[in-house]
């Protein structure tokens, strides 16, 4: 009992991490669950296992809700940022802990709120993005879909607060800013996008609930209202979200890339400066590429692919970094760093696949297909999750003191690798033979019933290698061998600490050599 | 044998050139530029863009891989630091080609995206009305059709759009085409038939329950089978009245 208390009242960075991480490994698996029910229910032409449409609409709603909002975001900028910052930084804690214990109780009501969808009458039916005028006409309850997101949202924004002070103000003596991990910059980018973009996605659901039980009218156009003004404000942070995963995704593939390759990062100013400098520049100018065949003027349509087609040149710094990382390195394979690797696979294929959707008039054949969910799995969905799953792997052994069992996270890796593979490859290529998205039923496009019988195939395969590292977690947890401080080797400073790191984490502030560099691997 | 090898190298070539005179003859006899093939041409030429970019970073990749692998524990990385030189360079260079990759794209995206929204002047304008869960259109003469639009062959069609209830969007795959229809706006999309068929017609913007039942078909019709058909629609819909 006291041991309960002590984690729920718990201030120090470490344990409030840890609590992120549950919580949000907690919705991963409901929605994962979902996912499977999503695809087995395809698996034939008509109803599957429910008849009701109605059912298969909030599964869709829980899925994207679930994992967006109550798994990615929180693990990346709630856990990795809460558990590593300090520890990258050589500081004891972030710099206001008792925000950051709100920010997670705020988080796990959010969490409850969503999972509530499955036992009230009627759940929220608005997908995750609640486009009006469907979400103040429906008989779902739009007012759950609204409080789940600002609580969330609000949880992120204390996060925010508390990261870019503990950042720029709590650096252990020495350590620069051009001495930060990569991982570090990539939470501070990610937390100035958070800061700036979600009020305006608080704002616009707000809005919505307004329209639908107050008689408010933004986005009723017989009273005066614009439909179209929702999408906008939605997007207008719904696009940065994904460089809110992005981000902090690819700054944990960086730390493994560097401790496996035992490198230095390569043109580490261009990646943090050209790279995440470039994106946050330029994300807030992009959004309209989600309303290309939404009727917008043509002037901003084109205006925004230009500046859609321009997000490659930062991205594709970053992933210059990431390949030129390897150059000469001495290059060891394990768990993390295959998490790594295929997370690098991966987001190849689904940056490169978004290239044809930053073309607007190729969009206008392709938006609201299976391409596009396609291509979302596998840049941010898939990608953000094999890096986080590498990530969990490569801190597991410094947060439990135990190690986990190299064979079955191999193996687990392997399954989810193979499966995700067939699973988006053949939902790209039904997508541009026309399959829309969203579809209860295909029965209009009986071509495809094939594909989609793959492709539950496919998911299954997923589920099962997901399942196997969460089971190796809990297997090492409790039972694994006890871990060195420092068992990859890295030169970064969260391995000097003891294992796992006590409240505090160290006994005195670090001091760091004139010459350290997180990186500061090799002779040279 | 190697006369024969010749004559097949002259006869193949006469063969290219023949077909590729044919195609920009056909290409110049058609008053009309049908977006759906710059769709496709324009599809083309982005796959192979991106295919060479993504095998020139997993080859790249997978040749470090291999060649870089730890060859004895204890052994460091050995990449050497960056001169500040060859640093920006390495940013710079790669910037710019990409600006250039993207602006390519972006021209010819821009072109193709002039012939999805300049409709042509010789065409058959039709309304729609969408709803929960139909389409319902409207002919210049007051013609009605629910979930079948008839057309004729040959001629652009152009779709003024507005819905009466939440959003859908018109989606034909045959014709790469779709747009929103909204309450309180109306937008428009136009694409061009040339042949007699049948061509499904499905909503691609969620709607609402029975958002995946929300279909119908364009029926391409021989211009005279339309006209007859045009016709005694008019005059059954006139006696209804």
């Amino acid at each position: 009992m006291n041991v309960l208390k002590e984690w729920i009242f718990t201030t120090d960075h470490k344990r409030v991490g840890i609590l992120y991480l549950i919580g949000s490994l907690a919705a991963f698996a409901v929605a994962g669950i979902v996912a499977m029910l999503i695809r087995i229910e395809h698996t034939t032409i008509g109803p599957t296992i429910t008849n009701n449409p109605h059912d298969y609409n909030v599964w869709l709603y829980f899925h994207g809700a679930a994992m967006i909002l109550g798994f990615q975001i929180p693990v990346l900028t709630g856990y990795f940022a809460n558990y590593c910052v300090p520890l990258m930084i050589g500081a004891k804690d972030v710099a206001f802990p008792r925000l950051n214990a709100l920010s997670v109780w705020l988080f796990y009501a959010g969490i409850v709120l969503a999972l509530a969808t499955f036992v009230m009458p009627d759940p929220p039916d608005v997908l995750w993005t609640g486009y009006p005028p469907y979400s103040t006409i429906t008989s779902g309850n739009t007012a759950f879909y609204t409080f789940t997101v600002l609580l969330i949202g609000f949880a992120s924004i204390l996060g925010g607060v508390n990261f870019l002070t503990t950042i720029a103000f709590m650096r252990a003596p020495g350590i620069t800013w051009n001495k930060l991990n990569v991982f570090v910059w990539s939470i501070f980018a990610a937390f100035v996008l958070q800061l700036i973009f979600v009020p305006v996605l608080g704002s616009a659901v707000t809005l919505i609930t307004f329209d639908k039980y107050l008689g408010t009218t933004f986005f009723d156009p017989t009273k005066g209202g614009d439909v179209l003004t929702y999408q906008n404000l939605f997007w207008f942070y719904s696009h940065p979200a994904v460089y809110v995963i992005f981000l902090p995704f690819i700054g944990i593939v960086y730390e493994i890339l560097a401790t496996f390759a035992k490198n230095r990062v390569f043109n580490y100013k261009m990646v943090v400066y050209g790279g995440f400098g470039g994106i946050v520049l330029l994300t807030g100018e992009v959004w309209v590429h989600h309303l290309y065949v939404s009727g917008m003027a043509d002037w901003i349509r084109v205006g925004q692919m230009v500046t859609t087609l321009l997000i490659s040149v930062p991205v594709g710094l970053v992933v210059i970094g990431l390949v030129g990382t390897l150059y000469k390195g001495a290059i060891t394979f394990q768990t993390p760093m295959l998490y790594a690797l295929g997370t690098l696979f991966l987001f190849l294929i689904g940056g490169l696949t978004g290239i044809p959707l930053a073309v607007a008039s190729l969009t206008i054949h392709l938006s609201d297909t299976y391409y596009v969910v396609g291509h979302f799995h596998y840049v941010m969905a898939v990608a953000g999750t094999f890096a986080i799953f590498g990530g969990i792997y490569y801190y597991f052994p410094k947060m439990t003191g135990r190690m986990y069992n190299e064979t079955v996270g191999k193996l687990g890796f392997w399954i989810t690798f193979i499966g995700t593979n067939v699973v988006f490859w053949t939902m790209m290529d039904i997508g541009v033979k026309g399959m829309p998205r969203r579809y209860f039923d295909y029965a209009h496009f009986p071509q495809f019933e094939f594909a989609h019988q793959i492709m539950t195939v496919g998911a299954l395969f997923i589920g099962l290698g997901f399942a196997l590292a969460i089971f190796n977690w809990i297997h090492g947890a409790l039972k694994g061998e006890k871990a060195p401080d420092n068992p990859w080797g890295s030169k970064s400073l969260e391995w000097t600490t003891a294992t796992p790191p006590p409240s505090g984490n160290w006994k005195e502030i670090p001091k760091v050599a004139e010459d350290w560099h997180p990186y500061a691997y090799g002779n040279r | 044998m190697r006369v024969n090898c010749r004559v097949r190298v002259i006869v193949g070539a006469a063969a290219i050139g023949i077909s590729m005179l044919a195609a920009v003859v056909a290409q110049a006899a058609e008053a009309v530029r049908d977006p759906a093939r710059g769709w496709d041409r324009l599809w083309f030429e982005v796959i192979v863009d991106i295919t060479i970019l993504g095998l020139l970073f997993a080859a790249v990749a997978a040749y470090f891989l291999i060649r870089y692998r730890r060859r004895d524990p204890g052994q460091e990385g050995s990449a050497p630091r960056l001169s500040p030189a060859m640093a920006v360079g390495w940013a710079i260079i790669p910037a710019f080609v990409f600006i250039a990759d993207d602006f390519f794209l972006a021209g010819n995206g821009w072109q193709l995206w002039n012939n999805y929204r300049e409709v042509p002047a010789n065409r058959i304008e039709i309304q729609l009305e969408s709803g929960m869960y139909s389409w319902d259109y409207t002919y210049p003469n007051g013609v009605r059709a629910q979930n079948e639009l008839r057309v004729p062959a040959g001629k652009a069609v152009l779709l003024r759009m507005t819905s009466r209830d939440t959003i859908h969007s018109h989606f034909i795959p045959d014709f790469r085409v779709k747009e929103d229809s909204m309450p309180g706006r109306v937008t428009y999309m136009w694409f061009y038939p040339r042949q007699p068929g049948e061509h499904v017609v499905t909503c691609a913007e969620y709607c609402g329950i029975m958002h995946s039942y929300m279909v119908g078909k364009v029926i391409v019709m021989p211009e005279a089978e339309f006209s007859a058909w045009y016709e005694q629609e008019a005059a059954r819909f006139a006696q209804a009245k």
